[in-house]
């Protein structure tokens, strides 16, 4: 059989989802992608996150590359315009044809429009894009009013990301309430009242008659009832449509108001054809939300890959969030339309909160849930909705505040299919797996399960599910760093501050026993390098070091060593670069740049070392500390003073970054790169801390990396000073060094702190703990006692005795052979050894 | 160095070329001798082979030396392996071994005698 032509149309949230559940079954099938957007499938529930800084290629949820990396062929810019059923082939704007065995249509929806005379001024937009987002901030800028149409819960997003551009915002709404959908009476009008009290006006019940131009302001909207309201701009989000057009001109079955239909297995009239996401038209109705889309996908890959025979059976439709800083929750029969339904309603007009249940007429199940102001009890209600948990005796309990004790159902009372997170479809059981596959941290869990990581919506239940699993198979998770202290590192860095502990001896004698060993010992001494900074070849530190640190190199695997010196910001003189090729050259030294703008040095000898580093010190050059746990490099694009497109000086700033900060030993390696315009050509968002130049100042990223598992940094904070932008810097990486765990990289690190970024942002930003002014103190400690390690060697002979290779011969190491490749030295091989040996003989 | 007896104690170094709580490396009669210098234990001083069987370099002096579990042990810079220094096994591998040399303190100066 050859292998089966799948053809995906469509490169949005759920058709990028089905590609990789494809990819990920590992079938033989060979995979195109069609996408009518000039840009691969893009995180689209985030998309108001760039009004507040966040820059549109973060969103991106796949590259041009992830695809190749695939095998998958992918074309975008070029919608598809036909289907030819017959041929089994469809035809793009661009007169391309691609045949197919399967074609999964996933076309989304677009936003739907009111046929209102004057929609088509051109002040009038959308909001489904990025490109849709441009125009609504181009257009913000020479606009003080701006008006959304639709009180929905993407009309009120969009209210919001106005009123971030600053303008005077208005929500018209042809129903008489707010998010008619989600919320009944009682809650639309909590949800109303503090809307209206962020200044945002509501007018509901407005039918809008036509859009005419104005003097005073751009436009003017002219409603039924005979008022108007002028305005610079208008957004319309009054509900989407399912793009169905391809479906209904090639003759497939469609609903009455739109959606490509399809059966439990997602498939349309046509067998070789399916549909997905918010195209698909599902036992008549049209599923607006990205989670049902990405079961839907799923579904469908594991039909295609031949796998057990999944089916759709619906999805939940309940929804938590934060619109406009509000909380709002909604839960299943939010109106309690359910026959014999009875609710209880909790109202509080001065905390304005609002929440109400719906149960059925026994009171022993619940249908549904309203909650405004207040969402704390959404997780647990959203659970006994799901798994038809029964409620206690009285349901009330459960909304009313501080009313005695609040019958909290424990993670322990779910069931094992019960969904913790419903953006990758993780149940209680697949955390427990985790747990069982060796999983033993939150961090653990969400990595290998990627739960919490959509919405985030779930992280305090799953922290529940977690903690409570753990402590049930009674693992009191042993964070001893080793047998030789039973603390975490962050218990001992705290140890040693408050007892002025300055010596490994002291805080083995204080707070240890035995005699320590390769992983305490080079922890303490980074502990005691990053409190009082002492040089690492101190006598009483020398010991203690990885060989790396005792050698102030990095030894290689022939037990040669690599020489790094600094090359700040990338930026070096001729001057230097003649010095460095006339070093390498004088002893035959390996050369390579490095990853990090530098150029290292291999193959020296540790007797060598010492004269190497005097020769580089003597032309000014200072160690690069490549061997330690410290800051390695901020890496550098060229910034404004060269680059046509750059908008502040990125050289400038990474040097001044890496002086500042070089030195600092920390509990694993730092890196750091500054880029002079959101082109990012530094790769900034993949550093511990990343910085960007906006046209205002610096946006912050914080906790990438690169390696074996790559993440992307977190905006922090945007558009600082230079100043404040060190600050923030100086108060991370101090809170970092002093609460990670050894060998814990700062992405790690923020996994497992409770609240994550946010939480981050409250110390570092809000100063919620009260130790910034402490923090910077420590920092401006380290940078104030700053010495180039290898100044300081090469100019105590005690130091340098150390580097003989021999403490009784002046012999070299005869097991360290070269042999040539491409005109350098490398290694030789063993069998290579053997051969050179003999022959010298 | 022929001259040398297998058997024969030499003198390699005095202890001022010792480092405390760490190793050094001697050449005797030809072969790479890691010195370990533990002065708060019985015995002192302790000498293996300097070359990784595992990592295949001459490196062992430049591991970090403690215990574990109650044995004085060496890692391996380049893998982290353990050995112990009174015998030279590897803690993580059974079966590899480094060999084990006889050295003392004599006043100042360290002896070592090379194996057969
Ligand atoms: C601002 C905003 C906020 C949202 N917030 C949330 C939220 O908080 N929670 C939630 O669950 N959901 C939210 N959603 C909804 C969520 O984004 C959608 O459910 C999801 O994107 C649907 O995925 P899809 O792939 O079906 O459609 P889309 O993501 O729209 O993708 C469809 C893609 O197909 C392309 N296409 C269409 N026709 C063709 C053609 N003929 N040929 C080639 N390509 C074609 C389109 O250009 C588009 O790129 C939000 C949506 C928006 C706009």
């Amino acid at each position: 059989m050859s292998t089966r032509k799948i053809l995906v149309v469509g490169n949005g949230m759920v058709g990028h989802h089905f590609v990789e559940s494809l990819v990920g079954l590992d079938t033989d099938v060979d995979i195109t992608v069609i996408g009518e957007e000039p840009r691969p499938a893009y995180d689209r529930v985030h998309l108001s996150e760039v009004f507040s800084g966040r820059e549109p290629a973060d969103l991106a949820m796949a590259t041009r590359e992830t695809y190749e990396n695939w095998g998958v062929k992918a074309h975008f810019g070029d919608p598809v315009v036909r289907i030819e059923r017959a041929r089994r082939e469809v035809v793009t704007q661009g007169g391309r044809r691609f045949s197919y065995d399967k074609m999964v249509l996933a076309t989304g929806s677009f936003p739907f429009v009111p046929p209102v005379k004057g929609a088509d001024n051109k002040r009038c937009l959308v909001y489904r894009t990025i490109d849709d987002l441009g125009h609504i901030k181009a257009t913000a800028k020479d606009s003080e009013i701006g008006v959304v149409v639709g009180g929905g819960l993407l009309g009120l997003e969009c209210a919001n990301a106005l009123r971030n551009l600053g303008l005077q915002t208005h929500v018209v709404e042809f129903a008489p309430g707010l998010m008619g959908v989600q919320l009944d009476d009682g809650g639309s009008k909590m949800l109303r009242r503090k809307i209206e009290a962020l200044g945002v006006s509501v007018h509901t019940g407005k039918n809008t008659q036509q859009i005419v131009t104005d003097e005073a302001t751009a436009l003017r909207m002219d409603f039924a009832d005979e008022s108007a309201l002028g305005t610079d701009m208008i957004v319309f989000s009054a509900g989407i449509r399912p793009r169905d057009q391809l479906a209904r001109d090639s003759e497939l079955a469609v609903g009455e108001r739109g959606g490509i239909v399809v059966d439990y297995k997602c498939k349309t009239s046509d067998s070789d054809i399916f549909a997905i996401g918010e195209c698909a038209l599902f036992g008549g109705r049209i599923y607006g939300l990205v989670a049902p889309g990405y079961r839907m996908a799923e579904v469908v890959a594991s039909q295609l890959a031949g796998q057990a025979e999944a089916t759709f059976q619906g999805a939940d439709m309940s929804t938590k969030l934060k619109l406009l800083g509000v909380d709002v929750g909604s839960i299943g029969d939010a109106h309690g339309r359910t026959e014999g339904s009875i609710s209880y309603v909790f109202s509080d007009e001065r905390a304005e909160v609002y929440k109400r249940i719906i149960t059925s007429g026994d009171g022993k199940t619940l249908l549904g849930a309203v909650l405004v102001g207040d969402c704390e009890d959404y997780d647990t209600l959203l659970q006994y909705f799901l798994n038809g948990i029964e409620l206690p005796a009285e349901p009330e309990s459960l909304i009313v505040p501080a009313a005695g004790d609040k019958p909290l159902l424990g993670a322990a009372a779910l069931p094992m299919t019960a969904t913790v997170c419903s953006c990758h479809n993780v149940t209680k059981g697949c955390i427990i797996d985790a747990l069982d596959g060796g999983c033993c941290s939150l961090g653990d869990v969400k990595g290998e399960t990627k739960a919490s990581t959509g919405c985030g919506g779930c992280a305090a239940m799953l922290k529940n599910v977690v903690e409570t699993e753990l402590s049930a198979r009674g693992v009191v998770v042993d964070k001893s760093i080793c047998e030789h202290f039973p603390y975490t590192r962050q218990e001992l860095f705290h140890l040693a501050q408050v007892g002025e502990i300055k010596t490994f001896q002291d805080m083995l004698g204080q707070h240890g026993s035995g005699r320590g060993c390769d992983i305490c010992k080079p922890a303490i001494a980074s502990i005691m390098a990053s409190l009082w900074n002492e040089h690492v070849l101190e006598l009483p530190h020398v010991g203690l070091q990885d060989t790396n640190d005792t050698f102030l190199a990095n030894m290689q695997k022939d037990g040669t060593y690599s020489v790094v010196p600094r090359v700040a910001g990338g930026e070096i003189t001729p001057d230097k670069l003649i010095v460095l090729g006339e070093v390498a050259k004088e002893y035959g030294l390996y050369t390579k740049i490095t990853g990090g703008q530098r150029i290292d040095l291999f193959g020296a000898r540790q007797h060598q070392l010492p004269e190497i580093w005097r020769k580089l010190v003597e032309a000014g050059f200072e160690t690069g500390h490549a061997y330690g746990k410290s800051l390695r490099t901020v890496k550098s694009c060229v910034g404004s003073t060269w680059c046509r497109y750059g908008v502040q000086d990125s050289v400038g700033m990474a040097i001044l970054l890496e002086n500042r900060y070089k030195g600092l030993r920390s509990p694993h390696k730092l890196k750091s790169a500054v880029s002079g315009c959101t082109r990012e050509c530094a790769e900034a968002q993949s550093k511990d801390f990343g910085v960007i130049a906006t046209e205002n100042g610096w946006n912050l990223y914080l906790c990438g990396n690169g390696g074996m598992k790559p993440r992307h940094a977190d905006l922090f904070a945007t558009d600082l000073d230079d100043e404040t932008l060190i600050r923030y810097i100086d108060r991370f990486l101090m809170f970092y060094v002093r609460t990670a765990d050894r060998l814990q990289r700062t992405s790690v690190w923020m996994d497992n702190l409770e609240g994550g970024l946010d939480y981050l942002r409250e110390v570092i930003i809000d100063d919620s703990l009260g130790i910034c002014a402490e923090l910077e103190q420590q920092m401006a400690a380290v940078v104030g006692t700053y010495q180039c390690e290898w100044t300081t060697t090469i100019n105590d002979p005690e130091k340098l005795k150390r580097f003989r290779t021999f403490v009784n011969s002046d012999e070299e190491d005869s097991g360290v052979v070269f042999v040539q490749e491409r005109e350098q030295i490398r290694p030789a091989r063993a069998e290579e050894k053997i051969r050179l040996v003999a022959s010298s003989k | 160095m022929e001259a040398v007896k297998q058997d024969q104690w030499e003198v390699v170094c005095t202890r001022s070329d010792l480092v405390v709580n760490s190793g050094v490396c001697a050449l005797v009669n030809g072969e790479q001798v890691a010195i370990y210098y533990l002065p708060d234990t019985e015995r002192k001083v302790y000498a293996l082979g300097n070359r990784d069987p595992i990592g295949k370099a001459n490196v062992m002096s430049r591991g970090i030396v403690g215990d574990l579990g109650g044995k004085l042990v060496v890692a391996s810079p380049l893998y982290k392996q353990h050995y112990a220094l009174e015998t030279g096994a590897c803690l993580e591998e059974e079966g590899v071994f480094i060999p084990c040399y006889d050295v003392q303190l004599d006043g100042d100066e360290v002896h070592v005698r090379a194996a057969g």
